[in-house]
């Protein structure tokens, strides 16, 4: 296969499996989750479940003072590498006509030196949370195999990124096929994993908002 | 398999619903649950992670609920849920989590870790993997209708003594009355000052109440063990108590599991709406303050604080109750550094205080609680559970310090006006 023919399966047929895996995968989870269902409350409430749903949904990406502070490297790179995936992933020029391809629209696009800023400073954020996953006592002892190659796969695509944007040791339809592949990799392992956590994570924080919210509890 | 395993794991199949596996779905293991626990603060043991503790109920939820867990399990690959597991999760469970629900309140990604974990104690109970303590109390609580033993004859002289010494009827088994106080054995047993504050307050106010002597006893060992079955029937005895008199409120008292069992789980333990209201003593407090009926002379000079119970502040949603009661009559109150619904636990709730094995564990977590006090050296403590109250003065004693604890609804009472 030339690197042509290679880039072009991962750009082609490629994308597509990992589209439909990705898709179906998440589809499958999500029925996992709430074909459950849930037994209704039959005590009498004391507030809103969807008021106390909705609100924490949005309050626990806003810890309180001493949650921060016991916990601010988590918190503070957490936000960055999260940031800096949104910000590489979605307002990457080449990124939004992709998207713009397959959904058909677009929207703009921020300038191609913070993007490339952003992806160092996101790889950075991202070795500093293996480190501290490693050098923590609690998440070392409660982290899982798991845990690294899910890192792992969300950092890959990052680095690829990089070395074929700046076309760094091989040819740029090599890296380009290189990059799009590790992004499809992470597609793929995406509704098998923690990864979900992307989206359920409204589905989680609603559940504990409504629980508490029930009780007369913002939590 | 054992029989017992089956059955544990039968229990830990039964718990799992969408909240369950929308919580186990969406963890990324930031470790943050761990800060928040002062099992794991205090002690530095990293297995007292709190999500660490939910193990072998994560496991029945992935090995039978997810697609990539039932393929693993088909080949093998997935990890099971054996004896050895059970064993070695007992004490986690158990002697290091209190069900505080601090953990649940920090998550990022939502994990009500404390309903994880009271739901991985069904399987642990179900399977014979629960601690002794707990076990003996669960039995007296079926066999005899309290957890420490107490029965109607006990009750019944305490009472003889409060009408003497306060020269208040305490009224038994009054149809129709407007409320049906229950009391913790610990109160019958160890305060039953609170009995004689209750007949205060009520009697200045004018309240109509009564006193069951078929149901009057408040805890409810099935919740803190982990037996639904038995949490039901104790829950039923109230019931049927309260609806063969005809009363309109039943009034949990200062303890924090008990409102907890009787008002959050109790119709869903039976499986119906109850056909009486439910509300902590402190919420009854406070509607009489609120409509004027609580007269009150004297103010407190002292330094006084409020140590949150945790199922009756964070987990029951009686937050401001004790604050507007307590304005009443200090004159000076101040709040712990984390206190309401981030309040931390004293160390000995969810049957941790039952559990003799615990007790190392338990004083040590105790530190956080002294941390806290330290920095703002009140004069006394004052709480609204039973059970808050002996382990934070055994705390105290063990780490030579003199602040005494004081019940609110006691302390309330030596405040009305005559």
């Amino acid at each position: 296969m030339s690197e042509i023919e290679f880039l072009n399966w991962v750009r082609g047929p490629g994308f597509q499996i990992a589209i439909i895996i990705f898709v179906a995968g998440v589809i499958i989870r999500f029925a996992e989750i709430l074909l459950l269902g849930r037994k209704p409350n039959l005590a009498e409430a004391k507030g809103s479940e969807m008021r106390g749903g909705l609100c924490t949904i949005v309050s626990r990406s806003f810890p309180d003072k001493n949650t921060f502070q016991r916990s601010a490297f988590t918190e503070v790179s957490g936000w960055i590498f999260h940031g800096g995936l949104f910000i590489t992933i979605f307002l990457f020029a080449p990124h939004i006509l992709m998207f713009k391809d397959i959904i058909g629209f677009g929207w703009p696009a921020l300038p191609t030196p913070v993007i490339d800023a952003m992806t160092v400073v996101t790889i950075i954020a991202l070795l500093a949370i293996l480190v501290h996953r490693i050098n923590n006592r609690a998440l070392r002892f409660i982290s899982t195999k798991e845990d690294y190659f899910v890192w792992l796969i969300t950092i890959l695509p990052l680095i690829t990124g990089y070395l074929a944007f700046h076309r760094i040791g091989m040819t740029a339809p090599t890296l380009l096929a290189i990059h799009i592949l590790s992004v499809e990799l992470l597609m793929v392992i995406f509704p098998f994993t923690k990864l979900m956590h992307a989206f359920t994570i409204t589905l989680s924080r609603w559940y504990n908002g409504a629980i508490s919210g029930y009780r007369g509890v913002e939590s | 398999m054992s029989a017992s395993l089956e059955k544990g794991i039968n229990a830990l199949t039964q718990q799992v619903d969408s909240t369950v596996a929308a919580f186990f779905t969406s963890c990324v293991h930031c470790g943050m649950c761990a800060e928040a626990c002062l099992f794991y603060t205090e002690t530095g043991n990293p297995a007292a992670t709190p999500i660490h503790k939910t193990e072998p109920l994560r496991r029945i939820w992935k090995s039978e609920y997810t697609l990539q867990g039932r393929i693993g399990k088909a080949l093998g690959l997935t990890a099971k849920v054996d004896e050895a597991l059970l064993s070695e999760w007992e004490t986690l469970v158990y002697d290091n989590c209190t069900l505080c629900g601090r953990c649940s309140m920090v998550c990022p990604m939502g994990l009500d870790i404390a309903l994880l974990i009271r739901k991985t104690r069904e399987g642990m109970a179900a399977a014979g993997h629960a601690p002794e303590g707990l076990i003996g109390a669960t039995t007296r609580a079926i066999t005899i209708g309290s957890p420490m033993g107490v029965k109607l004859p006990a009750l019944m002289a305490q009472i003889k003594h409060v009408e003497k010494d306060s020269g208040l009827k305490i009224p038994l088994d009054v149809e129709g009355a407007e409320y049906m106080l229950l009391l913790s054995s610990m109160e019958i047993m160890n305060f039953p000052e609170f009995i004689s504050a209750i007949a205060k307050i009520f009697s200045k106010a004018n309240v109509s109440w009564t006193i069951s002597t078929q149901a009057f006893e408040a805890t409810n060992s099935g919740i803190q063990i982990g037996v639904t079955d038995i949490a039901a029937e104790l829950v039923q005895r109230i019931v049927d108590a309260a609806e063969k008199l005809k009363v309109k409120t039943v009034i949990s008292p200062e303890c924090g599991h008990a409102y907890m069992a009787i008002r959050w789980d109790g119709p869903n333990l039976i499986g119906k709406p109850f056909t009486f209201k439910v509300r902590h003593i402190l919420e009854v407090l406070d509607e009489l303050r609120k409509d004027g009926r609580l007269k009150i002379t004297g103010k407190e000079k002292q330094r006084l604080t409020y140590h949150d119970p945790c199922q009756v502040s964070r987990r029951g949603g009686v937050i401001d109750q004790p604050r507007n009661l307590i304005d009443l009559f200090a004159e000076n109150f101040v709040e712990m550094p984390d206190h309401g619904k981030m309040g931390w636990c004293c160390g000995a709730g969810g049957g941790v205080s039952s559990n003799e094995r615990a007790d190392e564990v338990r004083l040590k977590a105790f530190q956080r609680k002294k941390d806290q006090l330290d920095e703002i050296k009140p004069d006394a403590i004052i709480s609204a559970c039973s059970n808050c109250r002996i382990n934070l003065e055994d705390g105290l004693e063990e780490n030579n310090m003199e602040i005494p604890l004081l019940s609110l609804t006691e302390t309330l009472a030596e405040h009305l006006a005559d």
